[in-house]
This record gives C-alpha cells, sequence and structure tokens, in this order.
C-alpha cells in the first residue's frame, strides 16, 4: 500500500473556524482526542470575515426579545423553508453560546448598562447582533482559538505535551473520507507544505469546511471556499439538500475590480446607511413584497424615525432580508439607474458624524480607504451583490448534526444544510456555528465513545487509501503525458486556473443572482466539458507548497457542488429566497414542503461518470416534516396562508 | 488609468537557498501587489507559493517584505508605487522560509501557548459579565490584531539576532499579555498569577527598545508600543528594574 503518515485519533473535525473549533473544543471537553484539520493557518478561517454580530435573544436592548421571536424572523428570512426544529435550536441555544464566549475571554461592546451591545440587522425584529465593532468574526475566531490554547495548556500540565487530546494540523487538506464498510473509519488528506500525505483513522469526522463561493467569479469568499465538506460528503455516500439556495449578499464592493465582491457590512445599513439610485432615490420603498408589507416603513420620515421609536415605527426597508436587498440593486442597475461602476450608492456620510463611523464601522472606514481611495465619511459607498453563502449543505440530523445515511459523518456550519431555508438573515451564521458546532461536537465525541465501549471500532479500507493517493497524484502524471485510461479522451494537459476562471465564469452569469432554464442547462453543458477537461488538469514543480496543484485537487469538488447547484436550480420551477427564476418568478406554496436532494450518481463514490451528459449527481425530491403546531402557533394565521398550502393550514 | 507592464522580481527557493527571480507582468486600475502575484501564478508561474485568504485586510495570511518593508500584499496597492518602479517581493526575514513567500511561522504559535490564558473570574456566570465600554476599550484594541506577524517579523530583537527567539515573545504576544491584564474581569490575580511580573520575567518585555518599529508596521494600527508595551513596562517597574523605564522617568523628572 502506499506509505503514509498513519495517526489515530477519537474525533476528526475539518475545518478551522467557527463551527470546527467549537465542535472540538466540546469533543476535547467530553474526554475524546480531537484532531482539527484546516487549509489555512490556525487562525484564519473564514469566520474572520465576518463582520456584522451574532444573533442572539438575548433582549440586552429590548427586552421584549425572546426566542420565540428569533425563531419567528429566522423561518421569515428563509420563506418556511427551514427545517423548524434547526431553526427551534438555533434560536434557544444562541444567548448561551454567546455568553460561554465571554467566560472565554471576549470583550463584546457593552450596553450602558454594562451587558453585551445589539445591534439592528434585515429582518430581525429587534436589536439583537452581538458585536465587537465591524469585526465581530475576528473576536469570534480568536476567542475559540485562545480557548484552544487554553484546553492545550492544560494537558500540557496533566500529560507533558500540549497536543496530547487536542492538536491542530493546519495547512493541510483532506481529499476523501475513508469508510469501513457503511461507517466512516478515517480520512486521507495531504500536507500543504509538504506535499506528504497522510491517513488519520478515527471513528468519527465531523466536516466543518464552510461553502462554495469560490465557484463564482464575484464573490466575498475567499480560496478555501471550494465547497470541500460539500465534495467530501457526496463522495462517501451523504446526500446534500437545498443546493439550489445561494445567497447573493446585496452589498459588495464593485470598484476597483480587483476587489470587486468583497463584503461590505449589513451593519452599514443597520447603523443608518441608506441606498440610494443614480436619481438619488431610496429606491427600496419600492421592492417591499407583499409578505412584509405590514413590517416595514412606508415613508423615509417612518424610517427615519424608527431608529429612535421602534415601538411606534416600522424598520426601514434597506434592513428587508438579504435576497430582497439584492434583487432591488440589481433590478436598479438593470433599468439604467446605477452607479458609475454598475452598482448602487450606499451612505452612511450624510446620516451620522464622521467620528461615529469611524467608530461603529471602522473595519469599513479602513477598506474603502485603502482600496478604493474612498472617505466613507464624506462619500457613499458604490455597492453590488456578491456570492456570499450556500444555504444548501449536507442533510443532517437537526439533534444531533449526524449526515445522514454515513454513521460516524457529522456536518455543521455551513457545510450542513436545512438551518437557514432558502436565505439566511445576516448573523444567524455565527450562532449557527456556535449552536451547531458545539451539537455536532458533542453527538461525534458520544459516537465515538460508542464504538470504543463496544469494541467495534472501524478500520480503515487500505484499497480505498490507495485510491485516493492516486487520485491526488493525477495532476503530476497529466504533466508528464503519462497513459491514464481513466483520464478520458487524450488531449493536451490543461492549466487548472484557467479552468476555474472558466467554471467561475459560466456559474455567475448562468446560475447567479437571477436564473432561466435555459441558461442553467447551458451551465450544466459547460460543466459536462469543464468535468472533462479537468481530469487533464496538469500542474508543474513539486508536491511541496504548490498552489497549482492544490488548485487542481479543489476542482473536482467545486464542479461536483456546481453541478448540485444548477442542477438543482432548474429542477425548482419557483423563487423563494436565494433562488430567483425569471422564468418561473412566484413563489410556490406546494414547493415549500419540498427539499430537493442530491446524490452521487455512481454510489461506489467513484467519478468515472462515463455519460457526460448525465453528470455526476442524481437528483430527488423530498417531503419536509410539517411543522410542529406548537411553533406554528406562533404565528398569525394571516402571515401562515402566505407560505402553507391550505391542506397544511386545516391539519 | 491604463493597463501598463511592471517588472517584479519575486524571491523563489527554498530552506537550500534561492534568488529573486524576474517577471514583467500587466498591471491594471487598483490593483494590489497580491493580485499581481496571482496573476504570475495563473500565467507564468504556476507553482510559486503564496499564503492568503481574505484579500481584505482581515485575516492576516499575506505577510511578506515588498521593497524590503513589512507588509500584507493585499494591502498594498500598485498605485503607490511609480509605474517604473522595479518591486521586490521577499519573504518574511525573520522567520525561515518554506518555499518562496512561505515562511515557517510556528515561534508564533508556540509563543503563544506560552501566554496562560484568561482566567474567568469564580462565582459570575455566564450571562453575569458586567464590563463597561471605557474599561473594555483598551483590550479591545489590541484584540484587533489580525495576526499577520509583521510587528514580530520587523521586531529587530528577533530579526537581528536569532539567539532572542528563545527568550522573548515579540510585540504580538507581550501586547496579548497587556490585553489580558487589562482585561476588567480576568481573575489571573486571584490565583497568584502576576501577569505584569512573568511580562518581565517569562516573556523578555526587558528586550524591547521602544523604537515603535511594531506599531509603524500594523495594518490594523494599533499602538502597540504606546498602548500595549509601555503601560506594560510602568506597571513592571515596581516589581523589577528596567533601565529604560528608569532612564525614562528620570527624563520625565528633570523636565518638571
Amino acid at each position: 500500500m502506499t506509505q503514509v503518515e498513519r495517526q489515530a485519533w477519537d474525533v476528526v473535525v475539518i475545518g478551522a473556524g467557527g463551527a470546527g473549533l467549537r465542535a472540538a473544543i466540546e469533543a476535547r471537553e467530553q474526554g475524546m482526542r480531537c484532531a482539527v484539520i484546516c487549509k489555512s493557518l490556525f487562525g484564519k478561517a473564514h469566520t474572520v470575515m465576518a463582520e456584522g454580530g451574532i444573533a442572539a435573544s438575548m433582549g440586552n436592548v429590548n427586552e421584549r426579545d425572546n426566542w420565540q421571536v428569533h425563531f419567528r424572523d429566522t423561518m421569515r428570512g428563509g420563506k418556511f423553508l427551514n427545517h423548524w426544529r434547526m431553526a427551534e435550536l438555533h434560536a434557544q441555544e444562541a444567548p448561551d453560546r454567546v455568553w460561554e464566549l465571554e467566560t472565554w475571554g471576549a470583550l463584546f461592546d457593552r450596553t450602558p448598562e454594562g451587558k453585551i451591545s445589539q445591534r439592528n440587522f434585515g429582518g430581525h425584529e429587534y436589536p439583537r447582533l452581538a458585536h465587537v465593532g465591524d469585526r465581530t468574526g475576528l473576536e469570534l475566531i480568536r476567542t475559540l482559538q485562545q480557548k484552544i490554547v487554553s484546553l492545550q495548556q492544560e494537558d500540557k500540565a496533566a500529560t507533558g505535551d500540549y497536543e496530547s487530546r487536542l492538536k491542530v494540523f493546519q495547512e493541510c487538506t483532506v481529499t476523501r473520507i475513508v469508510k469501513d464498510g457503511d461507517r466512516v473509519a478515517g480520512v486521507f488528506g495531504y500536507e500543504r507544505e509538504s506535499g506528504r500525505f497522510f491517513a488519520i483513522e478515527a471513528p468519527a469526522v465531523v466536516l466543518a469546511t464552510g461553502g462554495i463561493g469560490k465557484s463564482f467569479k464575484v464573490t466575498s469568499n475567499s480560496w478555501e471556499y471550494t465547497g470541500d465538506g460539500h465534495a467530501l460528503a457526496l463522495l462517501a455516500g451523504a446526500p446534500l439538500i437545498n443546493m439550489e439556495f445561494v445567497q447573493f449578499h446585496p452589498t459588495g464592493m464593485v470598484w476597483p475590480p480587483s476587489v470587486k465582491g468583497i463584503l461590505v457590512t449589513e451593519s452599514v445599513r443597520g447603523d443608518g446607511g441608506v441606498l440610494r439610485n443614480s436619481e438619488g432615490k431610496r429606491f427600496m420603498f419600492d421592492y417591499i413584497p407583499d409578505v412584509f408589507k405590514e413590517k416595514y416603513a412606508q415613508s423615509e420620515g417612518e424610517a427615519d424615525r424608527w431608529y429612535e421609536d421602534p415601538d411606534h415605527n416600522r424598520r426601514p426597508p434597506e434592513l428587508l432580508p438579504r435576497d430582497e436587498v439584492a434583487r432591488a440593486i440589481n433590478a436598479e442597475v438593470k433599468a439604467g439607474r446605477g452607479s458609475p461602476h454598475g452598482g448602487v450608492f450606499l451612505d452612511v456620510s450624510t446620516r451620522m458624524p464622521a467620528e461615529v463611523i469611524k467608530r461603529r464601522l471602522p473595519s469599513m472606514h479602513h477598506q474603502f480607504k485603502e482600496l478604493a481611495d474612498v472617505d466613507i465619511t464624506a462619500e457613499p459607498m458604490e455597492v453590488g451583490p456578491t456570492c456570499h453563502y450556500v444555504m444548501g449543505g449536507v442533510d443532517v440530523d437537526p439533534d444531533t448534526a449526524a449526515a445522514t445515511g454515513v454513521p460516524g459523518l457529522f456536518a455543521a456550519g455551513e457545510v450542513a444544510g436545512g438551518m437557514h431555508g432558502s436565505n439566511r438573515l445576516g448573523g444567524n451564521s455565527l450562532s449557527d456555528l456556535l449552536v451547531f458546532g458545539r451539537r455536532a461536537g458533542l453527538h461525534a465525541a458520544r459516537y465515538a465513545q460508542q464504538t470504543a465501549t463496544s469494541g467495534t471500532r472501524p478500520v480503515p479500507d487500505e484499497t480505498q487509501l490507495d485510491l485516493a493517493a492516486a487520485e491526488a497524484l493525477r495532476p503530476f502524471s497529466a504533466e508528464a503525458g503519462e497513459p491514464d485510461e481513466s483520464a478520458g479522451p487524450a488531449g493536451p494537459p490543461e492549466n487548472p486556473y484557467t479552468l476555474h476562471q472558466e467554471l467561475q465564469q459560466s456559474m455567475n452569469d448562468l446560475v447567479g443572482i437571477i436564473r432561466r432554464a435555459g441558461e442553467m442547462e447551458e451551465a450544466l453543458h459547460r460543466l459536462a466539458s469543464l468535468r472533462v477537461r479537468a481530469r487533464r488538469a496538469g500542474v508543474e514543480g513539486h508536491r511541496q507548497f504548490n498552489p497549482g496543484w492544490h488548485l487542481a485537487i479543489d476542482l473536482r469538488n467545486m464542479l461536483l457542488v456546481s453541478e448540485c447547484v444548477a442542477r438543482a436550480a432548474l429542477e425548482r420551477t419557483e423563487s423563494r429566497g436565494g433562488h430567483t427564476r425569471d422564468d418561473c418568478p412566484e413563489m410556490d406554496r406546494d414547493w415549500r414542503r419540498l427539499n430537493l436532494v442530491c446524490r452521487l450518481s455512481d454510489p461506489s463514490g467513484g467519478l468515472a461518470a462515463p455519460d457526460n451528459g448525465h453528470g455526476q449527481i442524481r437528483l430527488e425530491r423530498r417531503e419536509m416534516p410539517p411543522i410542529r403546531p406548537d411553533l406554528l402557533n406562533l404565528f398569525e394565521k394571516d402571515e401562515l396562508v402566505k407560505y402553507l398550502t391550505d391542506e397544511e393550514l386545516t391539519q | 488609468m491604463s493597463a501598463y507592464e511592471a517588472h517584479f522580481r519575486v524571491w523563489r527557493g527554498d530552506q537550500d537557498g534561492g534568488g529573486l527571480k524576474d517577471f514583467h507582468v500587466e498591471v491594471n486600475d487598483g490593483e494590489v501587489v497580491l493580485d499581481i502575484v496571482h496573476r504570475l501564478q495563473a500565467t507564468q508561474a504556476p507553482d510559486l507559493a503564496v499564503r492568503w485568504n481574505c484579500k481584505a485586510g482581515k485575516c492576516g495570511s499575506c505577510s511578506a517584505e515588498v521593497n524590503g518593508r513589512p507588509r500584507l500584499l493585499c494591502m498594498t496597492r500598485m498605485s503607490v508605487f511609480d509605474r517604473a518602479e522595479t518591486i521586490t517581493i521577499t519573504p518574511l526575514r525573520a522567520f525561515p522560509v518554506v518555499r518562496d513567500l512561505v515562511t515557517d511561522v510556528s515561534f508564533n504559535y508556540t509563543k503563544a501557548r506560552e501566554v496562560p490564558s484568561f482566567v474567568p473570574p469564580e462565582g459570575v456566570g455566564p450571562g453575569e459579565y458586567r464590563m463597561w465600554q471605557e474599561d473594555v476599550g483598551r483590550s479591545q484594541e489590541f484584540r484587533k490584531c489580525i495576526e499577520c506577524f509583521l510587528c514580530q517579523d520587523t521586531c529587530h530583537v528577533v530579526r537581528d539576532f536569532e539567539e532572542n527567539k528563545e527568550a522573548f515573545a515579540g510585540p504580538r504576544f507581550l501586547m496579548r499579555v497587556a490585553e489580558l491584564d487589562m482585561h476588567p474581569l480576568d481573575a489571573a490575580a486571584e490565583t497568584g498569577l502576576d501577569r505584569k511580573r512573568t511580562a518581565q520575567e517569562e516573556h523578555g518585555l526587558g528586550y524591547c527598545n521602544i523604537t515603535k518599529c511594531c506599531t509603524e508596521v500594523c495594518p490594523e494600527q494599533i499602538k502597540i508600543t504606546d498602548n500595549a508595551l509601555i503601560p506594560l513596562k510602568e506597571r513592571a517597574v515596581d516589581r523589577k528594574y528596567d533601565p529604560l523605564v528608569w532612564l525614562g522617568n528620570k527624563i520625565r523628572r528633570r523636565g518638571q
């Protein structure tokens, strides 16, 4: 068999963002030995990019807030496609997860009473987001990182070794989950620095790899977001759900071109920023959809009064859920009322004093000054939609975060599906990471404990390890021009960077914010041809820190998840949340009850896919479980009729 | 503004050695140095190694030296250079090279583990923490740190004297000590841990002679020297003799 370094741990967590670190802390505190594997350096995860805050109904600023209100807002934001049990657990447990961070050293901004301050955000009825200026994600990741270090210090005191019970394998990529029969038995991967392969045997694996944004051209996501966990789950035999729902954040930078897509935090609007078109009009008043008519201000006067007197005025429409705002901006630009660089104007400069802007939005001030020569205290920003988040992900059990059908596999955070339905509210991501990261860590630890107690620890299949090594090495043989019967028709080696750019352009143009059947069919065609070419992706040089090789390997994952997005989006003939069809513009109550489930066509986990027109993904429709009556009773009937079918309402 | 061709010199090699390689590469409106490195990867040097993540100055991954100055590649705009200028990119000098622009920064992770963690106050449960903005503000400034390690790279205590690495935590982790020391609810003292004393005795605070190089390179504009290191020195002074603080006090008294 291939010579690879072998280790054995109880729980392996893939990903060291908020969900991964929270899972690792929990698994270690449950007494399990836990390994964390991450592509970047420890502490650099994409979670640092989260700016606005963590949603948790602590009621520090408005005491009327509670978990029921948070649950309602989350379901509305997701247009009732959310798995209600996940939304319930999330709303109930978020405050405890935030308070716990303080006991690990986090320093949130404070209210005058010395409690954690909470800010307004799109779709949240009350000020709910715990924050630290506009760098909340950094505070979260640093706090979890420092908690891990503190546990390692305890372990050092107890065993003489910092890494005896909790170890971070940084700058490593996992390319395959290996199994023992149906069960998870460990992971296979490589060290980015040296290119050396390794295998970790473990009965429980937690996926916490984040999202898929790097399949799109204009995105707020970093290079890491190549859909690794989504693809690993598919390849291991676990299904994905809701992959058609991709969130385009309404406000990304649009100029200069090199920063296009970088996020402009929703806090800008939460704190009073307004959107204007080239005619100077606050256009969002024209885009309040019927389902939200009663909740949002109809005039600028009322909207402005809301900041001071939220009990007697309705919220400004700039704070509609993200899908609504992104579509509105798209429509304004299309109608010829955009800004010079193809966005719209987001203005705080006329809304609050320069000093307040610098205090409340320091990184935005810095980002625009440094990257665009724009002083946001003196002039408006230009912004437009950017691919930000995928609502779809691994189909999991709401209580345990266990993936469907693969014992020992768990998923939490952005890589898990269901929690956010068709659209995520701002601030619900960081809380999701903590709530379900903890649950995944807890249940992975219990599961691992069980296999130990019962003497049924799985053993990785050696053949799978050999195949994984061969798969990872293929880009080098493509370069050398060696014959490879599985590589499809002959052709010259392909540049992985070129393939990646073509993939991003196709997804952006054809399966982007506004979708049409013909374009998505075209996207599936292009994906098929990219898939053939990607098998010939070749690289130069050797295995030591070789970004071309890393990208060639990541392409497999991006192509898989892109196909899931395109196929599911073509199938769902309605518009809802992060899925907008020009050719099916209405929301359809019958579709609300349905999840689209993506599985690998070849259940063996192979990727040969001889029939490229057919693709690698098989779709099926699955009915959602009915919403529990006590949760339904939290809503007025008038509101429910907009989402639920008559049949569901009479049950 | 229009596209032009720039002359770059990029260090390529590994622990066994290497050298500067010349590249001529296209530059467009509004681009940053990291964009150019990416263009080199995509068109001329697919195996050119560089760390990066957020490309927005928030993660602190793409640290390197541009024309000899420690900087984030993603926050260094091409417009700050003259078009005719040759731009030289080299890896962080204070850390061992892994490959090309990637260095082994494990020194920093080792030092991070040597600083005792936050000690939660006894008898104060989750949700019961009460702190005031003016009190948390001081530590919050230090928590803006994105761990790019530019301060660690530029500090001449380690930049020029490899042998000091053993005893010296560097500005980033001395600042971490200051952050915990100023945390309104840290209960280290109750457990017998004197953070000020450890700064001096265990983390090498005495090596710092407040040249403020760390503050100058900080992309987050944290006043590391003024707000973290000097207060730590002043707090340490009644516990331990530090010639610089002694001198500082002398000078200040003379002016009175």
